[in-house]
């Protein structure tokens, strides 16, 4: 069992795909892949779609936490999209979507990176 | 919903961040012959990988050469799962279970692994000693088919 990482660019919004399951293993390297990629530069938002994500643990919660931090601080702002039910309800319990907007599908997620808040 | 006679399974594993996904399936798997719905069986995967995860993390300090076992029983509709390691232990356990609590803020750690436990089974118990493990007990008890639809 292992996570795939997909990433993507539109404009200035970085788009991270994940497939598989996203625990403590595989959170390390979730981390590392989104801060290179910021690193680089020329992005303000992050995408996370987890529309092939099929378990998640509260490793996972970390991970976006502080992927959440590190956007928000430099302005921009971080979305997620397509959560699976299993998973949508382990980020309600934690009270994740009180600070973190979803939406539907990815296209709707870019496009409300582009509206000014 | 099948009833089954009591019956066991135990693992022993290295302390090794590679063994959750395996402690989390190899428990899954076990528990299924109870036909648990998706979404109990999510749960319980869950709750698997959170206590491994704290053994690998908290217990062993990511050392990787501890030993973490894990029973699980099973009896008509109830699951019992036992994680014990032989860790450093908790020193105070009522704080460690406090949602948003966790030891290595510099980690990332949502601090959220007992609150899921206790939300995801219907027991937790945590017994704990510095110096000499930890071991978290939970059982659940599966809603019939019956009571699911009535849900």
């Amino acid at each position: 069992m292992s996570l795939h990482i997909q990433v993507k660019h539109d404009r200035d919004i970085l788009i991270v795909r994940l497939r598989g399951e996203l625990d403590h293993h595989a959170s390390e390297q979730v981390r590392r892949s989104i801060e290179d990629e910021l690193a680089q530069g020329g992005f303000s938002h992050l995408v996370l779609n987890l529309a092939d994500l099929e378990f998640m643990d509260s490793s996972g919660l970390g991970v976006i936490l502080g992927r959440y931090k590190k956007v928000t601080q430099l302005g921009g702002k971080m979305m997620l999209c397509a959560i699976r039910p299993s998973v949508h309800r382990l980020m309600e319990m934690s009270g994740l979507f009180k600070i973190l907007p979803t939406h539907e599908d990815e296209r709707s997620a870019i496009k409300a990176c582009g509206v000014a808040s | 919903m099948k009833e089954v006679g009591k019956n066991f399974m135990e693992l022993r594993f290295a302390s090794k961040s590679e063994n959750e996904a395996f402690a989390r399936i190899a428990v899954a798997s076990f528990v299924s012959q109870l036909d648990p719905t998706v979404e109990e069986l999510t749960d319980i995967k869950t709750v698997v990988s959170e206590a491994v995860t704290n053994a690998v993390i908290h217990g062993y300090e990511e050392k990787g050469d501890g030993t973490i076992y894990v029973r699980s029983e099973i009896e008509g509709k109830r699951i019992s799962i036992t994680i014990s390691d032989q860790g450093v232990g908790i020193a105070d356990v009522n704080m460690a279970r406090q949602p948003l609590y966790t030891s290595k803020p510099d980690l990332e750690r949502s601090g959220m692994g007992f609150t899921i436990m206790e939300n995801f089974m219907d027991e937790v118990l945590i017994h704990s000693k510095p110096g000499h493990g930890t071991t978290v007990h939970m059982v659940k008890h599966l809603k019939s088919r019956h009571q699911t639809m009535a849900n």
